[in-house]
């Protein structure tokens, strides 16, 4: 639904990035999704290539490294794994947590061609 | 999370690689958030907002679970205590900025062609069609859509999430990023409770606790005036908490909460 959207935020910032580092093209770009981002990765990735046509990253592989969903719970201290929908504790199962990781979504990096390869 | 002091390292993403690259060519690492340019739309909104001392809440939910008619209700017990303003979002038609305006109330349509959410930019469109002066609460009412709307700030400063009982009690279970999002969560339409036997108050109420959720559950009826009190009660709270902040020269961005931001972005760094 959203994730064209997200891809053209995303190509805007890319090229932006590119052309700040006078690349001829980009050729990968990797980004850390979690699962409670909100964001589909699959979609994300059907998406890319109608907001990259025609751009320096037309070509350009996305790679999307998946975030682990980590909680902190607020009542015994400990970190533990957690589901997008049971965001507990892991030790004492209590639900007064916080989120450590796995909502993200961020672009972390690009890789260029700054120059023509030897 | 900002994007210049490194914060958006979280636990999960610090191993970040300086990989080698072929010659003629580099890698940069980025860290930055993905919807920088719409971010940075929403914090120049929640200033805009703030300056003004307004209080600025997010209203999203699935089509049809009452958004507009819990604003006229809204609007209809507190225009005499409060000035209110309205933006509108839905993909096509006026009808719902004509039923605020019918309350006399100023309302702008955002109509989003096919977009299934706001996002910042048409927050900020919409504000130069309202006149804002001595406004207290602008309400924003998204597009009906419990996924896309929660991946975009506008710049309010609350997300309140509607659950019809019409719905199902485990929608938060089904729609976690969503509800995780909301600063209240309103059982609407509780007055059909008693003609529908598969809605259990209880199960959608756990399945919010489950997403570590402790934010207040509010059941009304808005069309019966039933349980109106307490959402008053909240959006007077609110604007108290609003005004108190603006003297102090603080704002807040909803989502996270305060702790929560200090877990998330400064955990391991």
């Amino acid at each position: 639904m959203h994730e064209l959207s997200v891809c053209q935020a995303l190509v805007i910032q890319v090229i932006e990035i590119a052309q700040e580092n006078s690349a001829r093209e980009v050729l990968m770009i990797t980004l850390h999704i979690g699962p409670l981002s909100g964001v589909e990765p699959a979609l994300l990735v059907s998406a890319f290539p109608l907001a990259a046509a025609g751009t320096l990253a037309a070509s350009a592989q996305l790679v999307i490294e998946s975030q682990p969903l980590r909680v902190h719970c607020q009542t015994c201290g400990a970190d533990t794994e957690a589901t997008a929908n049971r965001l507990l504790c892991g030790v004492c199962g209590d639900y007064h947590t916080q989120l450590i990781s796995g909502d993200e979504l961020l672009l972390a990096n690009v890789e260029l061609m700054t120059s023509l390869m030897t | 999370m900002c994007d210049s002091c490194g914060c958006n390292v979280t636990p999960g993403n610090k191993h970040l690689a300086y990989k080698p690259v072929k010659n003629g060519t580099s890698a940069v690492s980025v860290l930055k958030k993905l919807l920088a340019h719409n971010d940075d739309q929403a914090a120049h909104n929640r200033t805009h907002f703030d300056a003004r001392g307004i209080l600025t809440i997010n209203l999203m939910s699935s089509p049809g679970s009452g958004k507009t008619a819990l604003l006229e209700a809204t609007i209809d017990a507190l225009k005499d205590e409060f000035k209110l303003a309205v933006i509108e979002g839905d993909l096509e038609t006026e009808n719902d900025a004509a039923r605020i305006r019918a309350r006399g109330v100023a309302a702008y349509q955002v109509t989003t062609g096919s977009a299934c959410h706001l996002d910042a930019h048409m927050v900020h469109e919409a504000l130069h069609h309202l006149d804002l002066s001595g406004v207290d609460i602008l309400f924003i009412e998204n597009v009906g859509n419990l996924v896309c709307p929660a991946s975009f700030d506008l710049g309010q400063h609350r997300n309140v999430a509607l659950l019809s009982v019409t719905e199902g009690d485990d929608k938060p279970a089904k729609y976690p990023v969503m509800f995780r999002a909301a600063g209240a969560v309103i059982l609407s339409k509780t007055d059909l409770l008693p003609v529908l036997d598969d809605f259990d108050p209880a199960k959608a109420e756990y399945c919010l606790r489950q997403l570590a959720s402790t934010v207040p559950l509010l059941p009304l009826s808005a069309r019966k005036g039933q349980g109106m009190a307490a959402w008053y009660d909240w959006l007077r709270h609110e604007l108290a908490a609003q005004r108190a902040r603006v003297q102090d020269g603080a704002t807040l961005k909803p989502h996270i909460q305060p702790e929560g931001i200090r877990l998330h972005t400064h955990a391991g760094v």
